[in-house]
């Protein structure tokens, strides 16, 4: 079960780091009209459809001791980012990265902007508006982020395996578990953790959709 | 220093000048350009016109929520918008009231939470005395804690209104405050409005294509057609003779006709045309036309009288006869339509309809005073 938490501690620290590195991103997205802002939202969506092996591949390549930036962090800590809990923690980061942002841009973008322009008019600044009237008329799609981004990193494999491999403690996560115990046949053990992971991703899916309905729901409420 | 500033701010009245062009571009339905120039004094301003005329897009502009690139807009002598001195006041810092189409209220902000949104800079204890006396001023004091979603369009819009006079607005922006609202309610806000701003004298520009409320409001009226400003003057002037076609239609004017002119009678300062396609005459008041000229006429449909016997001894030169085409059901209105050389819409009221007993296809004659036609420009 050591695996399980190794998954939900990462899970949690990534889902945390999104929010603060995704409202922002989203919130740029959502409002910028720069022309070039559909290269920055390929490179957020890219992880959606890259094979989890080429992503983990060039984040190896990145963190290793012959990238600039790997030399820089091994200078830094002594030791390299790679087959650690903080490489898993930057891996996963950009892994779940358009999980994260994509609803946000898209609660951002459905809140009226006549709401906002209404804001303006009344004299708040653009930061009293963000945080008092497009942060809370967002919560939804803030919600859904949150637990998006979490449960996109308590299942990822691919990633994980090339960037921080198999070490028992600190970056076996609980679906590199599986795979090993079926690697050695021992089903049941396997069984066990599959589950376990099945229960958490309907509990966090059930979440997402009860809070949606609950706030801003698609269809009339009779 | 302040303090004299302030004083003679008292004494000068407040005064709202705009010039400028603004370009939507775009595919070429959708292309618009507005370009007028005016000044707003103390009072209640009208800006009429057809839809897509450009009303809202203008009060966008004023209120720096579009940035034109040509203005220059001037609140009492302090400069918002000067495209030539790349001064660009945002939003926040002009200190507009302004009141959108939709009331626009915070979703999840009760009615007083709405209000007090604008007087943040207040403290506590003045907001707290603020924001009930706006409330009550707008007769919504009752919603005070409820949501947006629980109160009715009527009751949102003026919350709205209060929530943009609440900051204490320089100048007023009104984009049809009162649509979709019943007669009885509206007249009730309009005097909440006026009974507001006759201590305070600000400029308030009026969106409104609605005839009761130029009628009930406007001191002055500023026509806008396709982006420019056709005509000024008083409601009176604008709306009961108006000189554009397009304005005619927004104005309420059901029947236009197209007619070739007969003769001219200087003298009783009145001419003859003849409706296009039809030997049926009128005589119209005397306009800027010679023989032969296609002119456009615009008669209220309420303004035609109706008859099921030749009418004699009448004041009104024209009595056309015709046959009643058919009868449609509006309200308390009903709409006849009559085939005399052209159709004409004629509107009677319900008792009318059941002392003449109209019926289709009945032979019906319609008088029509000279002074109802209106000569309009295409």
């Amino acid at each position: 079960m050591e695996s399980l938490w190794l998954s939900v501690g990462l899970a949690s620290c990534v889902a945390a780091i999104l929010l603060l590195v995704g409202v922002p991103l989203a919130y740029w997205v959502s409002q910028t009209r720069w022309r070039g802002k559909f290269l920055v939202e390929s490179v957020i969506a890219l992880p959606l459809v890259l094979p989890p092996t080429v992503l983990g591949f060039y984040l190896l390549v990145v963190m290793g001791d012959h990238s600039p930036l790997g030399k820089l962090w091994t200078a830094w800590f002594g030791h390299t980012l790679a087959f650690t809990f903080a490489g898993l923690i930057v891996a996963s980061v950009l892994y779940s990265l358009p999980f994260a942002v994509q609803p946000l841009v898209i609660a951002f973008e459905s809140v009226n902007s006549r709401l906002l322009d209404a804001a303006a008019v009344l004299g708040a600044s653009r930061w009293r508006i963000f945080r008092q009237i497009l942060l809370p008329l967002s919560l939804p799609g803030v919600i859904t982020a949150t637990v998006l981004s979490f449960a996109h990193t308590l299942g990822e494999f691919g990633v994980v395996l090339m960037v921080g491999g198999n070490i028992p403690g600190v970056t076996r996560t609980v679906s590199i578990d599986i795979y090993d115990h079926v690697q050695s046949l021992d089903y049941i053990a396997a069984n066990r953790m599959a589950i376990a992971l099945l229960f958490i991703s309907f509990a966090v899916l059930s979440t997402i959709y009860a809070v949606n309905r609950r706030v801003w729901s698609p269809w009339p409420t009779k | 220093m302040a303090d004299q500033v302030t004083a003679q701010n008292a004494i000068r009245p407040a005064r709202l000048e705009a010039q400028l062009r603004f370009k939507r571009h775009g595919d070429p339905a959708d292309a618009f350009e507005l370009n007028v120039d005016f000044q707003l004094d103390p009072g209640i301003a009208i800006l009429f016109g057809p839809s897509g005329a450009g009303k809202s897009t203008l009060l966008d502009c004023i209120a720096g929520l579009l940035r034109p690139a040509t203005a220059r807009i001037v609140l009492n002598g302090e400069v918002l918008h000067d495209s030539a001195l790349q001064t660009f006041l945002p939003p926040q810092r002009r200190r507009l009231g302004y009141l959108f189409q939709s009331p626009a209220l915070f979703p999840h902000l009760t009615a007083e939470q709405n209000v007090a949104f604008g007087l943040n800079d207040l403290t506590e204890g003045e907001r707290a005395s603020r924001v009930p006396d706006l409330l009550a001023a707008f007769r919504v004091e009752h919603l005070a804690s409820r949501k947006p979603s629980e109160i009715s369009g009527g009751e949102a819009q003026r919350v709205a209104l209060a929530r943009a006079l609440a900051t204490s607005p320089r100048a007023v922006l009104l984009d049809e405050p009162l649509k979709g609202l019943d007669a009885e309610l509206k007249s009730a806000i309009v005097d909440d409005l006026r009974a507001w701003n006759r201590i305070r004298q600000l400029p308030i520009l009026y969106v409104t294509h609605q005839r009761d409320e130029v009628d009930a409001l406007g001191e002055r009226v500023i026509a806008l057609d396709r982006g420019v400003i056709v005509a000024e003057g008083s409601p009176h002037a604008i709306l009961d003779a108006p000189r554009k076609k397009r304005l005619a239609y927004a104005a309420g004017f059901e029947n236009h006709l197209s007619a070739v002119v007969q003769d001219l009678r200087e003298s009783d300062g009145v001419m003859r045309v003849r409706m296009a396609g039809s030997q049926t005459e009128l005589e119209i008041p005397l306009g800027y036309a010679v023989v032969g000229d296609r002119v456009h006429i615009a008669i209220r449909a309420g303004d035609i009288l109706l008859a099921t016997h030749e009418p004699h001894g009448l004041s009104a030169r024209n009595i056309l006869a015709g046959k009643l085409a058919s009868l449609e059901f509006n309200g308390a209105t009903v709409v006849c339509r009559v085939d005399a050389g052209a159709v004409f819409l004629v509107h009677i009221t319900l008792g009318a309809l059941h002392s003449l007993q109209l019926s289709a296809g009945q032979r019906v004659w319609l008088v029509v005073k000279t002074h109802s036609c209106h000569l309009v420009e295409d």
